[in-house]
């Protein structure tokens, strides 16, 4: 048996969907492979640190596996930087445990409260996307559960379906227990920081597909209050001299100095955009900034998900092919058109994508925080769907929350070559998930 | 599965040839409604079919007879959950509003009144919820009355059916919360309706094209309860308070 579960209801980061759910927090593979045995005809799904922003981790009436029990490393080479973890580690305990050691994960998203396993399943990104891939390019294989329960070592070698199906799968094919990433060299806990302001939009993009190359990390925020959509442009590299000894203070995991006001209105939001633009300067040089607040400023505001108050908040990302630059142009207009509040808007270049239903193709990915309570919000997503469909982009899943089965089709041209895939890791259709049912995937 | 902005895929109704419930439906198809079973006495004499399919909207027919047993009410819910697979909202839109005078002086009107409004409704309410507590998520939309909010000479036989299950519902909400369930319930004043035919029209009376906006609002919001037209809301909080005398002489 595994450990006992508890009735609970489950919200995305988002707070804007809700279900309820038998949770169990098992502590250990054979915990998980008896969860899923015994998950009842609503099924189950794994769920990490809840950082996906819609019902990806909730499953209504069935099972939900809290992963965070399984939080141990198995095996760490300081010489290679190999490292494998159980799949509840955080990308915080990934750094907590190698970066005194001179390494960093060779990926990592927006925030470090994910677990390794839920990154593999949303095949998350980081700013370093065009010039090194996602998080699932520096995995060198995963130990898969899947509802038969046996667990299996999947490689994307030796077993390229079930690697692909599983990347980027939303926790479909199975539960993700464990992983073998590579790490990446470092010398020092900081990056060295360059911040430029672009005057418009046309300025930033062409600045990104000029400079970007030059730089590990690169990332723009875009005003979405203004019309030209002034933006301000953030490059980074991790500091040091290759070849230096590694310096390593504690990892410098310290809060950000700024942080996002009450966002609840359209003039806090536009006072807040002016004087956070206005804050950072024209162009600044080489500063050298601690990783946490290069990487996850917004890891220092705790519970920054809920100044959208009670309805919540959804995320709107979405990637468009290089030369769909005007479907960007259009969602930033009819967005301030509208005048549904958005803080500032993530504007990064993405390199080629890769499994069925992973989110990253060679383009512009933008996002978008939006109260979900706002009047015309559906429409006006629904219109943006339709946009970035038709120019052969995509919604990201581990964001969405609201859009529809047909949408997603015409997003995802390979969903049916990972359906066959998924029928044969979990023939029964025992993994399930609120997000599933919503948009017809399993 | 309900949406983060609060939009369903797919609808039960009992009582599914009720015209605010039909105005509900539309209004929710108009956002993404997908499938919707209507729960009707006669499965053969359904009015409207083809509207709602013209909508796009997959429509199921299933038998159901507000005054049967619970036996037979949870065959019916059975069958609905059979069509739709989840159930995101349950209409519980079953009602009549009888001959008033003839229920003040005939017990067996008075009672099948009760029957239909009150018992049929406690029945279909408890089937619902354990179901949707059970799926872990959805809401449960009950068509009560300003009637119930207080009672008074002209309809009290119809106005305590409804004052019932107002009661039921709300603590059924309460009940349900901890379980990612919803219960809305909805109070509309004077609606033209085939129901309401032929009655002189009073005040602030409404529509239910109207009503049907007030509930799916209400169910974006996750509201417990709606008003139709809102302002009652505020007059209903007055009428509560007057005192019986002064109440007598405002409303026949």
């Amino acid at each position: 048996m595994p450990s006992t579960s508890e009735l609970r209801p489950l919200s995305g980061w988002g707070r804007a969907t809700r279900s309820q759910a038998a949770v169990t927090r098992p502590s250990g593979t054979a915990d998980v492979a008896a969860a899923l045995r015994c998950a009842g005809d609503r099924g189950a799904v794994a769920r990490g640190l809840g950082r996906a922003y819609g019902d990806a981790a909730q499953n209504a009436g069935g099972r939900v596996i809290d992963m965070t029990a399984l939080a141990g490393v198995r095996a760490f080479d300081p010489g290679s930087g190999e490292i494998t973890v159980d799949a509840g580690v955080s990308v915080a305990g990934l750094v907590r445990h190698a970066l005194p050691h001179g390494w960093f994960p060779a990926v990592v998203p927006g925030t470090r409260w994910v677990t390794v396993g839920g990154a593999l399943a949303a095949d998350v990104h980081g700013k370093n996307h065009h010039v090194e891939g996602g998080f699932a390019d520096h995995t060198e294989a995963l130990e898969l559960v899947t509802p038969d329960g046996e667990p299996r070592h999947v490689t994307r070698d030796a077993d390229p379906e079930a690697w692909d199906a599983t990347i980027g799968g939303m926790g479909l094919t199975g539960v993700i227990t464990a992983a073998t990433l590579r790490l990446t060299r470092v010398t020092s806990p900081v990056v060295r920081e360059e911040l430029s302001r672009a005057a418009d939009l046309d300025e930033l993009l062409a600045r990104m597909s000029r400079d970007d190359r030059g730089h590990r990390y690169s990332v723009a925020w875009v005003d979405c209050a203004t019309a030209r959509g002034r933006g301000l442009l953030m490059h980074g590299d991790h500091a040091g001299e290759p070849g230096t000894p590694p310096a390593l203070a504690p990892p410098g995991l310290r809060a950000p100095r700024w942080a996002p006001g009450a966002l609840l209105g359209r003039a806090t939001v536009r006072a807040f955009d002016a004087v956070w633009f206005h804050l950072k300067p024209r162009v600044r040089r080489g500063d050298l900034v601690p990783l946490a607040s290069f990487f996850w400023p917004l890891d220092g505001v705790r519970g920054w998900n809920r100044l959208y108050g009670a309805r919540g908040l959804v995320q709107y990302q979405c990637v468009v092919p290089h030369g769909a630059e005007d479907v960007l142009r259009t969602i930033l207009a009819r967005g301030r058109a509208a005048g549904i509040a958005s803080t500032l808007a993530v504007l990064k270049r993405l390199g080629p994508g890769g499994a069925p239903l992973s989110f990253p193709l060679a383009g512009w990915t933008l996002a978008l925080d939006l109260p979900a309570g706002a009047r015309g919000l559906a429409p006006l997503l629904d219109g943006f769907d339709e946009l970035v469909a038709g120019a052969g982009g995509r919604v990201y899943l581990a964001k969405d929350a609201r859009m529809r089965a047909a949408t997603l089709r015409a997003m995802y041209p390979a969903l049916e070559r990972w359906r066959a895939a998924r029928a044969k890791l979990d023939p029964r259709g025992v993994m399930r998930s609120d997000l599933a049912r919503r948009l017809e995937l399993a | 599965m309900r949406d983060a902005l609060g939009r369903v895929q797919t609808a039960a109704v009992f009582g599914g040839n009720s015209e605010i419930a039909r105005a509900t439906i539309g209004a929710l198809a108009a956002e993404g409604l997908s499938r919707v079973v209507l729960a009707v006495r006669d499965p053969g004499r359904v009015p409207g079919l083809d509207d709602l399919r013209a909508k796009g909207l997959e429509v199921h027919v299933v038998a159901f007879d507000a005054d049967a047993a619970p036996d037979a009410h949870a065959a019916a819910v059975e069958e609905a959950f059979a069509a739709l697979g989840d159930i995101d909202v349950a209409l519980v839109a079953f009602g009549v509003l009888g001959d008033q005078e003839r229920a003040k002086r005939d017990a067996a009107a008075a009672v099948a009144l009760a029957r239909t409004n009150f018992v049929g409704a406690v029945s279909v309410h408890t089937i619902l919820g354990e179901r949707l507590k059970a799926q872990g998520h959805g809401a449960i939309v009950v068509l009560s009355s300003v009637a119930g909010e207080r009672a008074r000479r002209a309809n009290y036989p119809y106005g305590a059916t409804k004052a019932g299950i107002d009661a039921f519902a709300q603590g059924l909400g309460d009940e349900l919360a901890a379980h990612g369930v919803d219960v809305l319930v909805v109070r509309p004043g004077f609606v033209h309706t085939k129901m309401t035919a032929g009655r002189p029209a009073v005040p602030m009376s409404t529509d239910a094209d109207t009503v049907a906006k007030e509930i799916v609002a209400g169910l974006r919001r996750r509201a417990h309860t709606v008003w139709a037209p809102r302002q009652l809301r505020w007059i209903f909080a007055a009428m509560r308070h007057l005192p019986r005398p002064l109440f007598r002489r405002v409303r026949g």
